[in-house]
């Protein structure tokens, strides 16, 4: 390997030749994949870490200035602190750790059903994370429209609890917990098929033992048992959630039909990426809170990691 | 003695993973999962209910769940009546369709390959690929919309096909799950093969792509979803109107401004909507034991 730099140039074409007959067919089958990679996400990731340190408003070049950006997003920018970032935090932890906790939970109870059945409810509990945005804002705003002919309305009225119709999507107090719940609803996912599946793999034997050895609880068995036989899809299920969770962020916009959503009631930190980018052109900034949102992300995956990491 | 009994007892209690049949310890699941399965179920019984309901059940006060003379009218309305655009309908599904299949497809060959090499070729960079690509696994598109745009801008995509369906080709849960799978391929029946005289293309397409079928459902799957579903990529990166999806023109039936208010709008939204869902849901049942045998090696080494 050392070779090449004194060898002549001979051996050289030679080490090129056998590193073209050892390693050139993997890096052939590797590369369509690794160039779109490359295109799509990897490049778009850099630059939008060397954007946030621009002024950029798509017309002239990009003019460097430092971390600006970032400063005036913490200390400049009132409707980021005072409702994005309050709004991501409440929205991330009850969807992230309780989306992913019930995922969990339905994932064990299935399993503890025969096939027939489980696969059943699976599939039903999978269906909604099949449906696309645009199909449900049809759904969503039909359900909870805000006249009498909502249905939430109309059913809220004939059981008296309410007096008279609620703007659900256009009120700032109900926003958000409609956005949770949906969210919710539509988050049983990749993650939670292979949550089901782990437990499902896990051999019963490692059960049995527990039994002789005087396990008596359901509750032991899922900690001392079933969780650490499979960390692995547990984490998997995790960084899925996470991803999801933070995916999630149109759904505001989508729900309330304007994007700010009312009284920024629903507005999350995607929401506020695309109104800096593609309302106000302020790209340059758009892209510093592209990056705080990324690493957020990464920042709960990494917790997840040390959670359920499989090297002991 | 007693033990014994405990034991008997503990038996009946916890009928374990995975039973062979009905048993009286998994009541308590039943009574639990079925509100909740009833809750995730509504939505989606609204879909196809709604696309079935006359006018007058759509306006209808009191609103009623069910639908009760179902009709075809709302599908016969979106195919028949013209979008504010003049493309009709059918252009858009066409798209959708062609967009579909082809980065399924493509998504397969890609994904394939790269997983084969990954998992079973050495190579200088493949450690720190695969890392990359977990990494990747974290990856929030919608993060980098913007970056996104002025690179595709960039390469002179806009307008185009391809942009519908290059984009999708670059998905890290996919590669990742097909690694995985691809992983538990004893190296022996690899090697034999090599000592057989077979070309990496003969062992790919001979031993690798029979073995893993199961995974290459799944991204089949993945990757449906992901491009059938997808509305955002014709907002953002198509102004040719007859160039853009079905999912596309679903959003713009929805949106206020486009007629929703209206009682064809809102019944041709309602058919759109079931449109849209359908497929997924007939892929996924035909599929779905491929996709549960997959996820059984979908763990994430931290």
């Amino acid at each position: 390997m050392n070779t090449a730099l004194s060898a002549p140039s001979r051996q050289r074409t030679s080490t090129f030749h056998t590193w073209l007959h050892k390693e050139g067919s993997a890096y052939a089958f590797v590369f369509p994949y690794a160039l779109l990679f490359l295109v799509f996400i990897v490049i778009p990731v850099v630059a939008a870490a060397l954007l946030s340190l621009t002024y950029f408003d798509t017309i002239q070049f990009p003019r460097f200035i430092g971390l600006r950006n970032y400063i005036a997003l913490i200390t400049e920018d009132e409707i980021f602190m005072k409702y994005v970032l309050p709004n991501t935090i409440t929205f991330a932890v009850i969807v992230g750790p309780g989306g992913y906790m019930l995922s969990f939970l339905l994932a064990w109870m299935l399993a503890q059903l025969p096939r027939g059945p489980r696969t059943i409810l699976a599939l039903i509990l999978y269906s909604p994370s099949m449906t696309s945005g645009v199909t449900m804002a049809v759904v969503w705003q039909t359900l909870f429209s805000g006249d009498q002919n909502g249905y939430l309305n109309s059913f809220l009225l004939n059981l008296g609890v309410i007096q008279n119709p609620i703007q659900w999507l256009q009120s700032p107090q109900y926003l958000m917990p409609i956005m949770i719940v949906v969210t919710l609803w539509s988050s049983m996912g990749v993650g939670f098929l292979a949550m089901l599946a782990g437990i499902l793999e896990i051999n019963p034997e490692l059960y049995e033992a527990a039994a002789i050895d005087g396990m008596s609880s359901r509750w032991q068995e899922i900690f001392y048992i079933t969780i650490p036989s499979m960390k692995p899809q547990m984490l998997f299920g995790a960084v899925m959630s996470i991803v999801g969770t933070f995916q999630a962020g149109a759904i505001g916009v989508t729900l309330s039909g304007a994007n700010p959503t009312p009284q920024y009631a629903g507005q999350l930190i995607v929401n506020h990426i695309e109104d800096y980018g593609f309302l106000r052109y302020e790209m340059g900034y758009a892209a510093a809170i592209s990056v705080v949102l990324l690493l957020m992300v990464l920042f709960f995956s990494r917790l997840a990691n040390r959670l359920f990491s499989s090297e002991e | 003695m007693r033990y014994r009994f405990l034991r008997k007892l503990r038996g009946l209690r916890n009928s374990g993973i995975n039973p062979a049949g009905f048993h009286p310890s998994q009541i308590p699941f039943y009574l639990f999962l079925t509100p909740v399965v009833a809750f995730m179920l509504l939505p989606i019984i609204f879909i196809f209910s709604t696309a079935f309901k006359p006018a007058e059940e759509l306006f209808a006060y009191p609103p009623r769940f069910f639908v009760v003379n179902p009709t075809f009218k709302n599908f016969v309305d979106l195919f028949t009546l013209m979008s504010v655009s003049d493309v009709p309908v059918s252009r858009y599904l066409f798209n959708s369709v062609v967009v579909t299949v082809v980065s399924v497809a493509a998504s397969i060959v890609v994904s394939t390959t790269a997983a084969y090499a990954l998992s079973k070729k050495r190579f200088k960079l493949k450690k720190t690929l695969f890392a990359v690509n977990t990494v990747a696994l974290m990856f929030v598109p919608i993060a980098v919309t913007i970056p996104r745009f002025l690179i595709i801008a960039r390469l002179g995509l806009i307008d185009s096909f391809a942009v519908h369906i290059l984009p999708a080709l670059a998905m890290p849960v996919g590669l990742f799950l097909l690694k995985q799978f691809i992983d538990i391929i004893p190296d022996e029946i690899i090697e034999a093969a090599q000592i057989d005289g077979a070309s990496d293309v003969v062992i790919y397409w001979r031993i690798i792509l029979p073995m893993i079928k199961p995974a290459i459902a799944t991204i089949a799957i993945l990757t449906f979803q992901a491009t059938w579903n997808n509305a955002d990529t014709s907002a953002m990166y198509i102004n040719i109107e007859s160039l853009k999806t079905f999912a596309f023109y679903l959003s713009t039936l929805s949106s206020t401004t486009a007629g929703s208010n209206t009682v064809a709008g809102q019944g041709m939204a309602s058919a759109a909507a079931l449109i849209m869902f359908l497929p997924n849901l007939i892929i996924f049942i035909i599929l779905q034991s491929q996709v549960m045998s997959t996820m059984s090696h979908s763990g994430l080494k931290g």
